[in-house]
């Protein structure tokens, strides 16, 4: 017994062992024991599925002496009876291992704890910053739903041109996206002195309140481009009549410039003290708290720049649309012009056309009537009367003609009729007509044709003639008593400017040559200041002495049409009343190739005799110095209708030639007579090649010898002597074609 | 009326025998031609130059041929004038008178160029004759209301 009980050290047991006691401990270090090997397991369990846990070597200490406590609680059981050696120093061992391990855990916890209590500290701490960042994600959140109405806004006010939608979108949106109790616009009056209550929000009318523009309050919003808060009682933000006490909402404004047309500039606000701006007036609700944040007045500053520009491309607008209405008045009205005026033109020419038609039946009577007549037997006198009334019939259906040409002449349609005539017939036929009418009023006519004057010309010669007429006619007409002298000649380039006509430049040339006619008369003259007068349609000088002389008053406007058309210059020279007129015309005709002409269309007064051609106005020049072979080539080439002038001696011939001669026909064979050398002579006369005359030789005798003589000075062909009238004329036929005749 | 047609009958006549003989050639036809409503005395004009220019040709040649030495040259000048007046109104005879003058001028033959100018002096009065009573005749026919027959 003694081992046991001394070995133990334990209480010496008074009373015997109690079993139950016993029993009861027994089962308690029982479970204790369990206990503690399950904790660490427990433990283990959990931190292996816990990921982070960073005390492991905490755990395998605590663990360990868990396990030494359950294990010495175990053993524990067995020292209730007697037990070995072995299981008392198993005790002890454990006993002495868990005394080490919980000493260690025990100084290891030291460090651990507060380690453990700060991560609680952490976790408050990050709570708390959680907390925070939800407020300001909150606020976020808040703004950007903010800049959205912003956008949308903006758009909204953009998205019309209409002024008044600009505004009242402007009012409604903000109401809406600041949540505001009023809003408000006051507008510059066109004084520029005051501001009117233009829009509102909540209010359906706004009575026309207005507030002078130089109070302080007004001042401080013009003056900065910020929304300013200003007090609720200034006489702006008045808007309703306050019921009662209640406490009004913050009240903030900002300016809206309206900008002109002409300083319209997107990016850059011109500071410019005569800006015009109006007020924008906004009230947060009353009795709230809410107080007015940073971003809600960059909202509001933001939309009044947006406003202004919106107002701008509005006025724009309008401005161009205004533009285009006027221009399409305009167009309107000139289309109606242009109708009306159309239609003028076209009831003009019906009438002209309908005056022209019911004038030309009559016309066509006489001069069917005269044509017939001039086929019956008549006299010579009554031949000539009946002729002169064909001509008159003609000129009058050509002056009727004309009546229609005026329009197309004013239209700048009418076309001369370019032909070749003989410009001399023309003189000569208008004095046989002017001739009755002159002698009846007991008038002397005379016309001088100047040598150098050509015959033919190439022109209009209807219109020349119509021209020379009237001119003659006119002084006629104008003339009492007295005499009327027409001159045609051929103007030089030095005399054909003339200080009346400054802007006439004629350009003398080969092709053409200026005809100038001068009529003169001794009538009553006209004063000077009338004489523009009467080159316009339809204008009659109103003198006693012309008002019966009748007539239209077309004529020198059509002469001067005429005159223009062929490039010319018509004017009247008078001393004044009474002292006589001169009218005077010039106008460019061209010169008559003969190159061109190998028929000759005209034939006046041909003959029954004679044959196909006949060579009427040719101009020809015979040198001859054998008076009697002259006299008969003379006749000879007069009866082929030539124009002949004669010579006898070779300085008379180089003399006399010019370049009006077509022919020149030489007696190359009379003795004393050097016909070679005057066709050289005539040759270097004349420069210009289509001045050079013809020159044909006058021979007894073509033999070789001669022809080549002649060839070599440049004698165009040869003829024998005598000539007869066939052979001068088919001679005269091939030259004229061919320009030689070998 | 029976006078007229009988002088124009006359008148035919005579232009025909003239031509026959020679005293007029073709050349006159031509003249006649030239002669119209235009130019009625052409005819009678031209001849009557020719007329004037002979007789001065005449005394020109006699004076020439007169001459102690005479001068060919000038006298060929004169014949041959004479020669081309005398071709132009178609005076047949005289013209190849003067042909053989010239001839002789051209050799200096003296009695032959004087020769010459007899034969044309006779010729060309002969020829004027002629002429002359065509002229009277043309004019009694016109005097007696008729026209001059076309040629």
């Amino acid at each position: 017994m003694a081992f046991t009980m001394e070995s133990c050290n334990c209480i010496d047991p008074q009373w015997p062992a109690d079993e139950l006691l016993m029993k009861y401990q027994y089962i308690s270090d029982f479970f204790i024991a369990l206990a503690y090997f399950s904790i660490p397991l427990e433990l283990i369990y959990f931190v292996k599925k816990s990921a982070v846990f960073p005390y492991r070597w905490v755990l395998v200490q605590f663990g360990a002496f868990i396990v030494l406590c359950g294990a010495t609680h175990l053993i524990n059981l067995w020292t209730f009876t007697t037990h070995s050696k072995t299981v008392a120093i198993v005790m002890t061992t454990a006993k002495v291992l868990t005394a080490a391990v919980s000493c260690a855990t025990a100084l290891m916890l030291v460090h651990i704890i507060p380690d453990l209590l700060s991560v609680k500290t952490r976790e408050m701490f990050l709570k708390n910053k959680a907390a925070e960042l939800d407020r300001e994600m909150g606020l976020i959140l808040t703004q950007e739903e903010t800049g959205r109405h912003v956008r949308m806004l903006t758009h909204e006010i953009r998205s019309t041109l209409d002024r008044h939608t600009i505004l009242k979108t402007t009012l409604v949106e903000l109401g809406r996206t600041l949540a505001l109790e009023e809003c408000a616009l006051w507008m510059p009056t066109r004084t520029g002195l005051e501001l009117q209550l233009s829009y509102t929000l909540r209010q359906q009318n706004p009575v026309g309140y207005t507030v002078p523009i130089h109070l302080p309050v007004i001042n401080q919003v013009f003056s900065s481009n910020h929304a300013v808060k200003i007090s609720p009682n200034s006489p702006v933000a008045r808007l309703r009549p306050l019921p009662g006490k209640y406490m009004p909402g913050e009240v903030v404004a900002v300016r809206v410039p309206l900008l002109h047309l002409s300083n319209f500039q997107i990016d850059d606000w011109p500071e410019l003290s005569t800006k015009r701006y109006a007020l924008m007036i906004l009230m947060l609700p009353s009795d709230s708290a809410r107080q007015w944040h940073d971003h809600e007045l960059d909202l509001v500053e933001v939309v009044a720049d947006q406003v202004a520009v919106a107002l701008s491309h509005a006025a724009i607008l309008e401005e161009s649309m205004r533009a285009r209405d006027l221009l399409m008045e305009q167009n309107v009205a000139l289309d109606l012009a242009r109708r009306e005026a159309e239609t003028a033109v076209r009831a003009r020419n019906d009438f002209l056309a309908v005056m022209n038609h019911e004038m030309r039946t009559p016309m066509h009577a006489i001069i069917a009537l005269s044509s017939l007549l001039q086929e019956t037997e008549l006299t010579p006198e009554q031949r000539l009367m009946v002729e002169t009334i064909l001509k008159s019939s003609y000129l009058l259906d050509t002056l009727i003609n004309d009546v229609l040409d005026l329009s197309k002449l004013e239209d700048g349609s009418l076309q001369l009729d370019i032909g070749t005539f003989n410009l001399h017939s023309i003189f000569k036929e208008v004095l046989n007509l002017i001739k009755p009418v002159a002698s009846v009023k007991k008038l002397s006519v005379t016309l001088n044709l100047v040598q150098d004057l050509p015959v033919y010309a190439v022109g209009d010669e209807k219109r020349l003639m119509q021209t020379v007429l009237n001119v003659v006619g006119n002084a006629v007409k104008f003339s009492k008593e007295g005499s009327i002298s027409i001159t045609a000649f051929v103007a030089k380039p030095d005399c054909l400017r003339d200080s009346r006509a400054p802007d006439f430049f004629p350009v003398p040339s080969d092709d053409h040559f200026y005809l100038r006619v001068q009529v003169k008369d001794s009538g009553s003259g006209i004063s000077p200041q009338d004489i523009p007068k009467l080159f316009t349609k339809f204008s009659q000088t109103q003198s006693l002495a012309t008002r019966n002389s009748g007539g239209s008053g077309l004529g020198l406007a059509i002469c001067k049409r005429f005159v223009n058309l062929m490039e010319g210059h018509i004017w009247l020279d008078s001393e004044g009343p009474g002292k006589g007129c001169t009218a005077i015309f010039i106008v460019k005709l061209g010169i008559r190739r003969l190159s061109n002409e190998s028929k000759f269309p005209f034939a006046p007064k041909v003959s029954a005799n004679h044959g196909l051609t006949n060579f009427p106005g040719l101009k020809v020049l015979l040198m001859d110095n054998n008076g009697v072979s002259r006299t008969v080539t003379r006749g000879l080439l007069v009866h082929l209708g030539c124009e002949v002038t004669t010579v006898g001696l070779s300085e008379e011939c180089l003399r006399v030639v010019s370049h009006e001669h077509q022919v020149v026909f030489l007696d190359v064979c009379a003795p004393g007579v050097d016909g070679y050398e005057l066709a050289v002579a005539i040759h270097e006369k004349f420069t210009v090649r289509h001045e050079k005359p013809l020159i044909v030789a006058l021979t007894g005798d073509t033999d070789e010898v001669t022809k080549e003589n002649c060839a070599r000075v440049g004698i165009n062909g040869v003829i024998m002597k005598p000539v007869s009238v066939d052979k001068m004329r088919s001679i005269l036929a091939e030259l004229l074609e061919h320009r030689v005749l070998y | 009326m029976d006078g007229v047609v009988q002088l124009q009958k006359q008148l035919v006549d005579y232009i025909a025998s003239l031509f026959h003989e020679g005293f007029l050639d073709e050349q006159f036809n031509q003249l006649q031609q030239l002669q119209d409503e235009s130019n009625p005395d052409f005819v009678v004009e031209v001849v009557s130059l020719f007329f004037e220019d002979s007789e001065r040709l005449l005394n020109e040649l006699a004076k020439a041929l007169e001459q102690k030495t005479i001068d060919f040259r000038k006298v060929d000048a004169h014949v041959h004038q004479f020669k081309g007046s005398s071709s132009s109104i178609g005076a047949h005879r005289v013209q190849k008178v003067c042909i053989a003058f010239r001839n002789y001028c051209e050799e200096q033959n003296v009695e032959g160029c004087l020769k010459c100018l007899q034969q044309v002096k006779h010729e060309y009065s002969l020829v004027r004759n002629k002429l002359e009573t065509l002229f009277q005749l043309e004019k009694q026919i016109i005097a007696a209301g008729g026209s001059l027959p076309a040629t």
